[in-house]
């Protein structure tokens, strides 16, 4: 069984991007169950989908201490997440935090290098990637969701290769965004490697 | 036979056109929403409709059900509250065709206003309550639910929780779909309530659960697995959490699902119980299936000792997770378990509340309404939709919010106790048809001094821009006549009318001023469409050298595209919209469009 934690902040495209790992894993002739947040936390809310991948799967929630994956949208995030991560899991996070409203006003000063700092020190298998020049090659911000899932196939996490997540999105995403997606999910792949 | 992946919300609407269902209405509401709008997207020649309310969307499909047409309604727990009206009295009169309501509980409450249990309804309504636990098993549950509807002539109940409406799974879909052919309407007495009709129903009603109960007993969904001296009995998506925890515990006990909580399968109940000394029962929301078995341990003096929710064995309140189920079994079935240790020196997370999107609408309308009553006593009642976010800080413009189309109405209530406060209500133009006209009715027959504010941002927004009356789109596809909200208040009776454009600011506010100094209920409508389903205009920029940090774009808009930058602020291109507030705010000019 493969238990992968999405965790982002709503809008960021974290249930497609979990849809897609079912999609393929499923295309593959595997078991899979996903539980995503749908509802007033898409408005910039936390929002984390599970994966779930196996033979034999119950719950479609991950259970604590039990994810071999976490892919963090956001520094902060993936921190929050920490508790579902196995011992040995990895964590692929997007280095680019956001700022909520809430953070400004109250002068909490949140910033997303002290997140990167503490899973650096608390996560053994680590992946930092630098979303700003994949989005600068693509042209969007909307692709931060294919790019880590370029990552996460790059690094092995979920069996899945970066031919078969290709075909997913040749498959289901519209037409007009297949070519930007594919550009995101190939250098997503590529920073990964290099990291 | 081929498989597919599908939101257990999908596979509930292709289990029903599988079912042959002919109508299908009912009102948006996490989550259940993408119930019918799978059915509207695949639809092969079913008629599909949004229902102005879940009133409305229930007695539209008992019309068709009385002609004998298989139906379903689909909401929200808390629609349920609003078409309670007709749910009770077609209790009574039955129906023909099958129907199945699907109301969706929402435990925890994630995107909902209460944690009301659905199951409750089927109990005080005394219709069969289905309880699924996976989408692929709602996928064929639904096609028992039409089956049992027609065997017993009886709408029934069928209730999925948030994590089987919102979770993906693997699901093996049939290609044969069931033919219905619809005899037509019937006249007959047996379509009209009365009195003498409804006590002769009665009867009938009270002799069928006995039979229900009994034929649930050998349900295919309810079951007896196991052995031991101890049980535990579960229902829905904690039946799931349930296995898990016996899994990954390898823990072994009598296990018994319920999967039709009401009329409850008291034989199988009784042979799950009959040896045993100890029952754990582990439901969300209400203790329905631990009543039952208290109920029956009195009934037949049985010794067992039941635990759950009504002896603190597990939470009232909130949502079950792998870990509070896994947790409560460990101790019932006495397996040590390592308490999880907790993150060492986890640094200060950022709170993260929902908030009114960059370029949202409904925050130039409050804060215009915020700017007009500048010093003055004001209370702002809100309703339920994304402008209920408009409570956040700095906004802080949501004084109450109680249910669909109430804050009109706690208006006028305000103001019957404080005549010397400006009572606003703002209400979204689908709330305004949902249950909005007559609180606008009772304002203007009994002369209240109210300040309506319709934020109407043409769509049905926080459920995910669904059409309205307004919209003049229909789930068919079909373009019908918009119904304008100007004219309907103009209709009611309401004198002072005006519509804006929230995003200039000024006249805004200076609207406000001038509903809030006329007498009797006057209506300000703001109408700018919703982020998404607008274009968006060209993003503003910070000139870095003309602000001088003063922040009081941050703290007066809350707008989540301006971020702090060192000692300045700066907007992140990727979230605005161009909605060009920040500018009209910003005293220094030093926020600028495009050009």
């Amino acid at each position: 069984m493969i238990n992968c934690i999405l965790a982002g902040v709503g809008g960021q495209g974290t249930v497609l991007a979990s849809k897609l790992i079912a999609q393929t894993a499923m295309d593959k002739g595997k078991n899979v169950r996903t539980a995503e947040t749908i509802g007033m936390a898409q408005r910039g809310g936390c929002v984390v989908s599970h994966v779930r991948i196996g033979e034999e799967i119950y719950s479609p929630l991950v259970p604590l201490k039990s994810a071999d994956v976490i892919i963090g949208f956001e520094p902060a995030e993936a921190v929050r997440s920490l508790p579902y991560l196995k011992e040995e899991g990895i964590v692929i996070v997007s280095q680019k935090d956001i700022k909520p409203v809430t953070d400004s006003l109250a002068n909490t000063n949140y910033e997303g290098t002290e997140m990167l700092d503490y899973l650096k020190n608390h996560v053994k298998h680590l992946v930092i990637i630098d979303v700003e020049p994949i989005f600068a090659a693509c042209g969007s911000t909307r692709v931060l969701n294919i790019a880590l899932l370029g990552a996460a196939a790059a690094a092995d996490v979920f069996d899945i290769s970066l031919a078969e997540i290709e075909q997913t999105i040749e498959k289901k995403l519209p037409q007009r965004f297949i070519a930007m997606n594919l550009k995101a999910l190939h250098a997503g792949a590529k920073t990964a490697i290099k990291e | 036979m081929a498989l597919e992946l599908l939101m257990g919300n999908q596979a509930i609407a292709l289990g029903a056109i599988r079912s042959g269902v002919g109508v299908v209405t009912g009102y948006p509401g996490t989550p259940s929403t993408e119930i019918l709008e799978t059915v509207a997207k695949k639809n092969p020649g079913i008629y599909v409709e949004w229902s102005v309310n879940e009133k409305s969307a229930l007695e539209v499909a008992a019309g068709a059900a009385f002609a004998g047409f298989r139906t379903m309604v689909t909401m929200k727990q808390v629609g349920l509250n609003v078409a309670s009206d007709p749910l009770m009295s077609l209790a009574y009169l039955g129906i023909k065709g099958g129907m199945v309501i699907v109301v969706a509980d929402d435990p925890g409450p994630i995107s909902s206003q209460t944690e009301q249990d659905t199951r409750h309804f089927g109990i005080f309504a005394k219709l069969p309550v289905f309880d699924p636990a996976s989408p692929e098993e709602a996928y064929l549950m639904i096609g028992d639910a039409f089956e049992y509807s027609e065997k017993y002539n009886t709408p029934v109940l069928f209730r999925p929780t948030t994590r089987v409406c919102h979770g993906y799974a693997t699901v093996d879909l049939e290609e044969k779909r069931f033919e219905v052919k619809a005899e037509g309407f019937i006249k007959d007495p047996k379509w009209a309530i009365f009195p003498r009709l409804s006590y002769l129903n009665h009867l009938k009603i009270e002799a069928r659960q006995p039979v229900l109960s009994e034929d649930f007993s050998s349900y295919r969904y309810n079951s007896v697995q196991g052995s031991g001296k101890k049980g535990i009995a579960a229902g829905g998506i904690s039946y799931a959490y349930t296995c898990e925890a016996l899994s990954s515990l390898k823990g072994e006990c009598k296990v018994f699902r319920v999967a039709t909580p009401h009329p409850f399968p008291e034989k199988l109940a009784l042979e799950f119980l009959t040896g045993l000394e100890e029952v754990l029962v582990i439901e969300e929301l209400d203790p329905v299936i631990e009543k039952e078995l208290v109920y029956l341990c009195g009934k037949h003096h049985l010794p067992v000792k039941i635990m759950g929710k009504l002896t603190q064995h597990l939470q009232n309140a909130g949502e079950n997770s792998v870990e509070s189920v896994s947790k409560a079994v460990a101790e019932f079935l006495q397996i040590p378990i390592q308490p999880a240790k907790p993150s060492e020196n986890m640094p200060a997370l950022p709170l993260r509340p929902p908030v009114l999107c960059a370029g949202c609408p409904h925050r130039a309308s409050f804060y215009a309404v915020k700017q007009a009553m500048k010093g003055r006593k004001a209370v702002f009642s809100g309703d339920i939709g994304c402008y209920t976010l408009g409570n956040a800080k700095p906004l802080d413009m949501v004084d109450t919010c109680l249910c669909m189309g109430a804050g009109i109405t706690i208006a006028q209530g305000l103001h019957r106790a404080e005549p010397d406060a400006v009572n606003f209500a703002f209400i979204g133009d689908s709330t305004f048809f949902h249950t909005g006209i007559p609180g606008v009715i009772n304002a203007v027959y009994n002369e209240t001094d109210i300040v309506l504010i319709i934020l109407d941002n043409s769509t049905t927004a926080m459920t995910g821009h669904q059409p309205h009356p307004g919209t003049g789109k229909t789930m068919m596809g079909n373009i019908s006549e918009k119904i304008k909200i100007s004219e309907v208040l103009k209709a009611l009776g309401v004198k002072h009318i005006i519509t804006m454009n929230p995003f200039n600011l000024k006249d805004s506010s200076a609207a406000v001023k001038e509903a809030a100094a006329s007498k009797g209920i006057s209506a300000v409508i703001f109408k700018s469409p919703c982020i998404a389903v607008a274009d968006p205009a060209p993003v503003y920029s910070v000139d870095s050298d003309k602000c001088t940090g003063c922040k009081l774009c941050i703290k007066e808009l809350g707008c989540p595209a301006i971020v702090k930058d060192n000692n300045k602020v700066r907007i992140d291109a990727s979230l605005c919209y161009g909605c060009s507030i920040c500018a009209q705010v910003c005293p220094f000019k030093a926020i600028g469009g495009a050009n």
